[in-house]
């Protein structure tokens, strides 16, 4: 390595390391939280950054797993995961049926009008949950869909479908025209091009579109909590709020645990399409 | 080669599906439908909710006209709520452009370790934001706050008395005669209690939507930063612009409209949020810290007065229609470019 490089590295560590160190000690606190006990926790003579383990604790070491296996074994929250699970391979799957024809069609097949509507159902994904989850839970309600899950999949394509379709869009534009126009020659229609080429090469792109779409099923709060009050028909970001905490009592090395879990996963998802994200984004809107 | 009849209509159809005056619409159809109908709609019967009395029991109010509207202008709750949306959201996306914009020319060049440090910046933004809220509510607690015991513990190994503390109190002691500040200083012995008191509170909840939106803001960033072609960058150096002229002259400029857009997104993610104030305060300390959302929340859902919570809500609409406008002209900008 060059001194420049070296130099270079250097900068970029000084810059990027505070900032990850700030954006991601929340996550390192309730890791170390989470494996705390009881006498350990609340003991305000310990440490916080480390783990010590008092004589007699009735809970023995720490660091320790009982609070986590806790979450699993005498709460709700494997059934809110399964929940969420659910809601979310549901929306997923309206998403794609509606959005990936939406995106194909605004990339390459509309005119003027078409662009219009294309911004138009982009400009929707502005329009916020907090504004309509009022009206909303009217209609869950007339629908008889209280307290159903099925209330969250009909309501969450509604800012979906906007998302992933503007997304979608930006990964069929950086599809030559080429391809597809080779495919037509050999004789297939659009559609089966649309089947046979196009759908194949965007795959990576589709498969961005699923996890930005899962998370942000998982990321509702608004909704889950109008609409649904029961306990077990709870997804994870309501249900770990609102029911791990009874009354004034809170479980902070289970709260930690429970939401660590799911944070860590998605953003693994997240960091590994990320560049496929940025992708979409440049192919599309900012083109 | 095919001449059947059966399979001639079929051919017809095949036909229907080339043309793209039809097949367009064909399939931008279903979507346009969905999202008319779950938000075209609701947005609709919102603004008409917000022009009745009714309740969350029954289904047909009254018209009371301008009553809702009114009614809530009047109430100190809702303008402690407005200035709060306000206040939250201007502070915390100032604080998240400039970090992006940091946090982005940092991250574009590859580096070792690039991977796990974006790892690390990433997890705010793809953390469940319901959940994230829960470990500031630890982060913040009233007795076990990790905050506080970094201030007013030796942070030195080996007993070099250094307490943050007493810095922070010399800052505080020259700012707290500004008329929003107001914290008193901190006292080792009775800590901060951040969420308890309504300065900090709202100090939390503006530092908890910076961290949130801050990783969104980078990507968005890097993703500008990554579609300025190398032939501009590369061209800039042959004419010797470097270092704060090349990015005040070349990178800057190419880069405002979408900088702009991630901003635009920001403001709107923020003020229309509920999640983090409901979880971290539910608007307290004696609702000094509602925002607009969760004071629509608390009449509308919790106190059952549908028409006038819709009301509420529907404040947020004419920023919201702002930032469309702005959004619309940005965003072509950003396409041109």
């Amino acid at each position: 390595m060059t001194w420049s490089a070296i130099r270079s590295h250097g900068i970029s560590y000084l810059i990027v390391g505070p900032f990850a160190i700030v954006l991601a000690f929340p996550f390192y606190w309730m890791l170390t939280t989470a494996l705390k006990t009881n006498g350990d926790l609340y003991n305000l003579a310990n440490v916080p950054f480390k783990f010590t383990t008092t004589r007699g604790d009735p809970e023995g070491q720490s660091p320790t797993l009982r609070h986590v296996t806790f979450i699993f074994h005498h709460t709700q929250y494997v059934r809110w995961l399964e929940n969420t699970a659910f809601v979310g391979a549901m929306v997923v799957v309206i998403t794609l049926v509606v959005a990936v024809p939406a995106g194909y069609a605004l990339a390459r097949l509309s005119g003027q009008l078409g662009q219009s509507v294309g911004v138009g159902i982009f400009l929707t994904y502005l329009v916020p949950p907090t504004l309509l989850f009022l009206p909303l839970s009217r209609v869950i309600s007339k629908l008889g869909l209280e307290d159903r899950l099925w209330s969250l999949v009909l309501v969450y394509p509604s800012f979906t479908i906007p998302f992933s379709g503007w997304l979608l869009m930006g990964f069929f534009r950086t599809i030559p025209v080429e391809l597809e126009d080779a495919a037509r020659i050999d004789g297939c229609s659009r559609l089966k091009a649309l089947w046979r080429v196009i759908f194949p090469i965007s795959l990576p792109g589709i498969l961005t579109v699923v996890i930005f779409t899962f998370s942000l099923c998982v990321n509702d709060f608004v909704y889950a909590i109008s609409f649904i009050s029961n306990s077990t028909n709870r997804t994870l970001s309501v249900g770990v709020p609102t029911d791990l905490i009874r009354g004034d009592v809170f479980f902070w090395q289970s709260l930690m645990a429970a939401t660590l879990i799911p944070s860590i996963l998605l953003a693994l998802l997240y960091n590994s399409f990320l560049n496929r994200f940025i992708e979409g984004l440049t192919g599309g809107a900012f083109r | 080669m095919e001449a059947a009849a059966p399979s001639r209509s079929r051919r017809r159809w095949g036909d229907l599906f080339e043309e793209r005056r039809f097949l367009a619409p064909a399939l931008i159809g279903p979507a346009v439908l969905f999202v008319g109908l779950l938000v075209a709609v609701p947005l609709g019967l919102a603004v008409y909710l917000s022009f009745t009395n009714a309740t969350s029991g029954s289904l047909s109010g009254t018209w009371v006209g301008l009553d809702n509207y009114i009614h809530a202008w009047d109430s100190s709750n809702f303008r402690t709520a407005l200035e709060n949306t306000i206040i939250f959201t201007l502070a915390s996306q100032a604080l998240v452009v400039v970090g992006a914009a940091i946090l982005a020319h940092a991250l574009l060049r590859p580096f070792r370790g690039r991977w796990l440090l974006r790892f690390l910046i990433v997890l705010p933004w793809a953390a469940p934001v319901a959940l994230s809220t829960i470990g500031f509510l630890w982060i913040f607690d009233s007795q076990f706050s990790v905050a506080n015991w970094t201030l007013v513990h030796d942070v030195m190994p080996g007993g070099g008395h250094l307490y943050l503390y007493k810095p922070a109190n010399w800052v505080l002691g020259v700012i707290d005669d500004l008329p929003w500040v107001h914290t008193g200083k901190i006292d080792p012995f009775n800590p901060p209690q951040w969420l308890g008191q309504a300065t900090l509170a709202k100090l939390s909840i503006i530092a908890v939507q910076a961290w949130r939106i801050l990783p969104f803001a980078t990507v968005i960033f890097l993703a500008g930063l990554a579609s300025i072609p190398p032939e501009v960058e590369d061209a800039a150096r042959m004419d010797g612009a470097t270092g704060l002229r090349k990015f005040w002259h070349v990178t800057l400029p190419l880069q405002l409209p979408i900088a702009i857009v991630a901003l635009l997104f920001g403001i709107v993610f923020t003020a229309t949020d509920m999640t983090v104030v409901y979880i971290l305060t539910n608007g307290g300390p004696f609702n000094s810290t509602q925002v607009l959302t969760t004071w629509a929340y608390q009449t509308g859902i919790v106190s059952s007065s549908l028409g006038q919570g819709a009301a509420v809500s529907l404040y947020l609409l004419p920023a919201l229609v702002v930032v469309t406008v702005l959004m619309l002209r940005f965003a072509r900008k950003v396409e041109i470019g």
